[in-house]
């Protein structure tokens, strides 16, 4: 059993929800990423994905592509990503950590590869943004094969037909994209984001996760009513905009930012 | 010459948008079931005779079709050696080949009942070419350019505002093509319910590449009616110019069983591929996924795409369409590359011989065409794409000789 089903299956026992912060790895720095991980950690995070940087970050909106941009200012490759993760697993051997990002990276340093590069480093789930299932079957093999799950997003304009595809191809969790947009766009309808999740649920029993639009602690705690996990990005990665010039404070910033998600969705 | 779309059977792309292992479908989730949407589309209009008879009458009474394949005799007779025709795309409405496509996605919009149109451009000419069928059917548009692209393509710029578009220019990345695609479909996604992208070239997500190659085919289609009836046989070699590659597929498609008939596809080299500095994917890059599909890059041991390099801003784009990438693998077109500084000497050499001043980036295309002419035959023919007309580039042109204009 991997970490990411002991994570959601303690979090049932619980009574409790899985708060999934995002961070762009290598943003502002490559140094600041494991500790802020740890620190996300410490603040209530239950799972942690880490955003790969790409030169064309299609699905991101201005916050998470300029994000990307100051990353690769320091050239963190998909390599050094995998380093962090290996990194992290030396002081946390629980905590779930995804990978979120884009094909071309992987492409190039090869499925297998990949796979196990990214197994010894301790990851749990892999998200390639651009990869529907029709073209995922290849790298979702050799993830399985070294235990990594594979997980793959659901949008508004998922009908049944692809709902039944997709969650048929994911493991872990399926992540839901509450909006027609890209990351950081307005803020979701909580009531259509139920109904989604419901349509969802009658073709899955995996946890089902919810992102893009949730911008604060209300909205964190609305969506954990009726999701299995919610995602926070765009808001994090805004707070390490914000304080490029003063990186000591990031991470204070963005930990606040989840205990107080933490403390809406446990009430 | 009817519009004629419905492809054989076994045809590629295959069922899921392949040739070979390149193309396909690498989109976000929210894009897949509009992509199903637009496929849909297309395969119910590309045998409806209604949509046909429209975009053949509009092909010929607002683009001006068909173009004409001009026997470029003098130049021939200066190069010495095979007979070059030229397809003349630079003639068609809005001055390049770029509309032959946007009319057809157009009416398919239509047809689909979109109301807002968006689209990318490099050096404006496809941006211009949707202003102009969006201006024509009372659509709304909005372009997306890359902030580098606006300053070295002013008129074009102007163009699209009269013709009623919105211009954004686009911040991120290298500000050039790729990253106005990034946007347009950042935009996409956003819209979809009532948005329509016209994409420009054959890349892109599937059914991109295979529908913009099949407007685009009546190029290829006329070229090849006309060089039989004008010099009684099919022609030794094609040449054009390949930056996305959509004047360039719509040249070829219509010859690739015409297995005696040579074809080049020209890269841009920029300062030269030694350099590092130009715009080859096809010649010195390697298979990759970028916008939708998965084609030939520029992109560094990271997979990151790099910047690209090109005296002419349509072909400075770091991919290619997966057709060609297809194409080159399977050895039925040659890819090639010329630099800025050839480009250039062939469009001022064809201005001065000629009497027509072609685009930079088909200057790339008849900048091959003076190497391989004079190794050929005089009985030998060769058809070179002029696909576009070189009046945008003049400040470009102007400015690297020192001239103010």
């Amino acid at each position: 059993m991997g970490r990411i089903t002991n994570c959601f299956d303690r979090l049932k026992t619980e009574g409790r929800k899985a708060l999934v912060p995002y961070v762009t790895a290598g943003d502002p720095e490559p140094a600041i990423t494991v500790p802020l991980m740890h620190a996300m950690v410490e603040a209530g995070a239950d799972i942690v994905e880490l955003g790969v940087p790409f030169s064309d970050p299609m699905a991101d909106g201005p916050v998470i592509q300029r994000a990307a941009e100051r990353a690769l200012e320091h050239g963190t490759s998909l390599r050094d990503v995998l380093a962090m993760v290996a990194e992290f697993r030396r002081q946390d051997a629980d905590t779930p950590v995804v990978l979120m990002g884009y094909l071309n990276p992987v492409e190039v340093m090869g499925y297998e590869t990949f796979a196990k590069t990214a197994a010894e480093a301790g990851v749990d789930g892999v998200i390639n943004v651009d990869l529907p299932p029709e073209e995922a079957h290849e790298l979702s093999t050799a993830l399985r094969d070294q235990g990594i799950d594979p997980i793959f997003l659901l949008a508004p304009t998922s009908d049944d037909r692809r709902i039944e595809k997709i969650c048929a191809a994911a493991s872990g969790y399926v992540y839901y994209v509450a909006l027609k947009g890209v990351t950081g766009a307005s803020s979701l309808d909580v009531q259509s984001v139920t109904d989604k999740l419901a349509q969802i649920g009658r073709h899955t029993g995996l946890p089902v996760a919810v992102g893009f639009g949730i911008k604060d602690a209300a909205s964190a705690a609305a969506v954990a009513n009726v999701a299995d996990a919610v995602v926070v990005g765009s808001v994090l990665v805004k707070k390490v905009e914000q304080n490029v010039a003063q990186s000591d404070r990031i991470t204070r910033e963005i930990t606040d930012v989840i205990a107080r998600m933490r403390a809406a969705m446990d009430v | 010459m009817t519009v004629q779309i419905k492809q054989a059977e076994g045809a590629l792309p295959d069922d899921n948008g392949h040739f070979g292992p390149y193309g396909g479908r690498f989109v976000a989730e929210t894009l897949m079931v509009p992509l199903r949407e637009l496929q849909e589309a297309y395969d119910k209009y590309l045998c409806d005779d209604d949509f046909l008879n429209e975009l053949d009458e509009d092909l010929r009474q607002f683009v001006g079709r068909p173009s004409p394949l001009y026997f470029a005799e003098r130049w021939s007779a200066q190069l010495g050696g095979a007979q070059i025709y030229l397809k003349r795309e630079d003639l068609n409405h809005t001055g390049a080949h770029k509309v032959n496509n946007t009319v057809g996605q157009a009416l398919l919009a239509k047809r689909m009942g979109k109301t807002r149109i968006i689209a990318e451009t490099g050096a404006g000419q496809h941006g211009v070419a949707t202003a102009t069928v969006a201006a024509r059917l009372g659509l709304k548009c909005v372009v997306y350019m890359g902030a580098v692209d606006i300053a070295r393509q002013a008129i074009n710029v102007y163009r699209m505002k009269l013709l009623g578009a919105e211009v954004v220019s686009v911040e991120s990345g290298s500000k050039t093509l790729k990253d106005a695609l990034n946007e347009a479909m950042r935009d996409w996604v956003t819209h979809i319910d009532g948005t329509f992208y016209i994409i420009g070239t054959v890349a892109g997500p599937h059914p991109y590449p295979a529908m913009v190659r099949d407007f685009q085919a009546i190029i290829g289609r006329e070229a090849r009616a006309q060089i039989l009836a004008q010099a009684g046989r099919l022609p030794d070699a094609l040449v054009a110019c390949v930056g996305g590659g959509s004047n360039a597929i719509g040249l070829f498609y219509p010859f690739l069983d015409d297995k005696d008939v040579a074809i080049y596809g020209v890269e841009a080299a920029g300062h030269g591929l030694e350099t590092g500095r130009h715009a080859a994917p096809l010649c010195v890059g390697r298979p990759g996924v970028l916008h939708g599909n998965r084609t030939y890059l520029m992109e560094d041991d990271n997979g990151q795409i790099i910047e690209t390099h090109s005296i002419s801003a349509g072909l400075d784009y770091p991919g290619v369409g997966p057709e060609h990438a297809w194409l080159k693998d399977e050895g039925r077109a040659q890819y090639v590359a010329i630099s800025d500084d050839e480009a250039l000497a062939a469009f001022h050499n064809l201005t001065r011989v000629e009497g027509i001043m072609p685009a930079l980036e088909s200057s790339h295309a008849l900048a091959y065409a003076t190497k391989l002419a004079p190794t050929m035959d005089r009985d030998q023919i060769i058809v070179v794409n002029l696909s576009g007309r070189g009046d945008k580039d003049i400040h470009t042109v102007a400015a690297l000789e020192g001239i103010k204009v």
